[in-house]
């Protein structure tokens, strides 16, 4: 594969190469030699491209692990936030996230996959579909900040508070447009033979849809929505005036509710030394379950091809 | 009776059909009610503001919550100003990347290293900010800034830009950050698109004599670059609306920078710092206006760089 560079000696110079050469047949090793060294130079770069994102990855992790390992504990899974100052967890926010995470893909994911039946299944014709197929990929970029201000806006002040239930609410936005798109892909993907045998046999189209063609595109739907846990597991900004924080054990998701990011955005932030420690704890938590969430997804969905 | 039973059993059946028809499409057109409800309640939110300041919520620069005045120049100029940084260094990376994994990489280090690439897209934004705050700042301060002022800043005309002192945090370093997380995202863009360049096309070059890189610069990039710059105004968006890595390293400061090194503020950032302790309505719908500027900006950009891949895959459709 690599050695496409080592051309014989009696092959034209292409064309594209410098216009005033064209046409000469004969080899100069001058202009042979000038191709290869741009050649190498710029693959170099591209291998140094490569290096330099490998980089950062690793050193991120690093620090992580650095950071975070010394300051993982049992009494982080045990005990709710201190004050500064006094021995704590983060056991109330890592349960809030839990619970969050759950209800805003309890929201979020059956919406995402009807929407994504219709378009695929009935997508065909009409101004909706596209429309929403539009829309649905602007949503999946959209500033997730934004989100938070629109859910404080419908929710927060018709209610009169933060509480755990907002917070879920603006998770499931961000979840709705992952699931879109990849069960309507998911669904492209089972061949419509399928689809017309099932109809032969005289089931009407929703039996269809949700016995044969939901089913066999299982792993991928499932694929999309472990994604989607990935991404608003670690999301911080939709949160920030939704949910908010709070400080001790809270299983009412009407009442504001710790949740792991901001706690570390809170603790990061502060003074205190004992906080930064547990700061970087709930960083490694979260960071690893995410990762790893995405790679059991992408493993799950590398029998299928995944679009991404 | 029997016939009766199944005309009736097919007539519920073909309701039922049309039920579940309607359903999903009263789904997906709520995605598409979402878009315009998040627009509509971010206009009405802004309307004190819009009311009070008008044009010159544009033209200010005072962020002033005391007196309630509220100019949206300096975190617009912020937002602006660490996007364009981030592309610059995150394009010619991702573009690196892209040639790579698709004409240099062997293939079975193809997909490790696509899915370490992809982990970089993973990592939530909040580390990203911690790590920059803690441990890329003091490193940034203490071995490179103090470089680049002593030997840039005397510079005609770009001098000023690496004036300052060395506080590690600013425009710059959220520029940075905001560029190693839009790598991934613009990276699997170029690569997808690349990918879809037939190789009877790759070939007939490479069987010409072409070197990889002239195939990649006479073949492969004309061929796809509606998508290499839609990939690229999809990490655009990306960069603008990011929220926690920015708010950790910018500096919050609500004075205009003109340097490189000085501290800021984006759209993003002043939301997340200001917003839950936002007293007075004026304030509040300042803020509310920032979200919306913010929204409509991302929004522009996402779907230019929606349409032009559109078209990418209208003219490969042609093309095969």
């Amino acid at each position: 594969m690599n050695d496409r560079t080592h051309i014989p000696a009696a092959i034209p110079s292409p064309a594209t190469e410098s216009p005033g050469q064209t046409g000469r047949f004969a080899m100069d090793p001058s202009i042979y030699r000038r191709r290869r060294l741009i050649n190498a130079i710029n693959m170099g770069a591209s291998m140094m491209a490569m290096m330099f994102g490998l980089f950062w990855l690793f050193w991120i992790l690093w620090t992580l692990i650095d950071q975070g390992l010394g300051g993982l504990s049992l009494d982080v899974f045990s005990r709710s936030t201190p004050p500064p100052g006094s021995v704590g967890g983060l056991a109330n926010a890592i349960y809030g996230s839990l619970l969050m995470t759950l209800f805003g893909t309890l929201i979020g994911t059956p919406i995402g996959i009807l929407a994504g039946i219709y378009l695929a299944e009935f997508g065909q014709r009409g101004w909706l579909a596209p429309a929403t197929r539009f829309i649905n990929d602007i949503l999946l970029s959209a500033p997730s900040i934004v989100i938070g201000l629109f859910i404080y806006e419908m929710y927060v002040v018709s209610v009169g508070h933060f509480s755990g239930w907002a917070g879920a609410l603006a998770l499931s936005i961000l979840v709705i447009p992952v699931v879109v798109r990849t069960t309507e892909n998911m669904l492209r993907l089972v061949p419509g033979s399928l689809r017309e045998a099932a109809a032969a046999l005289g089931a009407p189209q929703w039996k269809v849809t949700l016995y044969v063609t939901l089913r066999s595109a299982k792993a991928g739907v499932l694929t999309g929505i472990l994604l989607a846990v990935a991404r608003i597991s670690g999301e911080t900004a939709p949160l920030l005036f939704t949910a908010l924080n709070n400080q001790f054990w809270n299983s009412n998701m009407n009442q504001p509710m710790a949740n792991l990011p901001i706690v570390i955005f809170q603790f990061a932030m502060s003074p205190y030394a004992d906080w930064h420690t547990l700061a970087w704890a709930g960083s490694l938590l979260i960071t690893f379950s995410v990762l790893a969430l995405n790679i059991v997804a992408r493993w799950m969905g590398s029998q299928k091809t995944q679009s991404h | 009776m029997e016939k009766y039973n199944n005309e009736q059993r097919m007539n519920r059946q073909m309701m039922l059909d049309k039920l579940f028809r309607n359903v999903t499409r009263m789904f997906a057109f709520l995605v598409l009610a979402l878009l315009v409800g998040i627009l509509i309640s971010l206009v009405i939110g802004a309307l004190p503001s819009i009311k009070a300041f008008g044009w010159q919520f544009f033209m200010t620069s005072d962020w002033d919550p005391v007196s309630q005045k509220f100019g949206a120049l300096v975190p617009i100029y912020g937002t602006l100003a660490t996007s364009l940084i981030a592309l610059l260094i995150g394009v010619p990376v991702s573009f690196g990347i892209a040639l790579f994994l698709t004409e240099l990489c062997p293939t079975w280090l193809k997909r490790p290293l696509g899915i370490a690439v992809e982990l970089l897209a993973g990592i939530p934004s909040i580390i990203y900010g911690m790590w920059g705050l803690f441990v890329f700042a003091p490193l940034f301060a203490d071995h490179v800034q103090p470089m680049l002022i002593d030997n840039l800043g005397e510079l005609p005309l770009i001098g000023f830009l690496f004036q300052g002192a060395p506080m590690g945090i600013g425009i710059f370093t959220a520029g940075l950050i905001l560029a190693i997380m839009i790598i991934p995202f613009i990276a699997s863009v170029m690569r997808d698109v690349f990918e879809v360049v037939p190789t009877l096309l790759k070939e007939s070059a490479y069987g010409l004599g072409s070197t990889t890189w002239e195939v990649v610069r006479y073949v492969v990039l004309p061929y796809t670059k509606t998508g290499v710059v839609g990939g690229i105004m999809l990490g655009l968006g990306r960069a603008l609306g990011e929220t926690m890595a920015v708010t950790f390293v910018i500096g919050n400061s609500s004075n205009f920078a003109t340097g490189l090194f000085e501290p800021g503020n984006s759209i993003a950032s002043s939301l997340a710092n200001e917003f839950a302790e936002a007293s007075g309505e004026l304030y509040m719908s300042s803020l509310i206006q920032l979200g919306l500027i913010l929204f409509f900006i991302t929004f522009v950009v996402l779907a230019c760089s929606k349409m032009l891949l559109l078209r990418l895959k209208k003219q490969e459709g042609k093309a095969s």
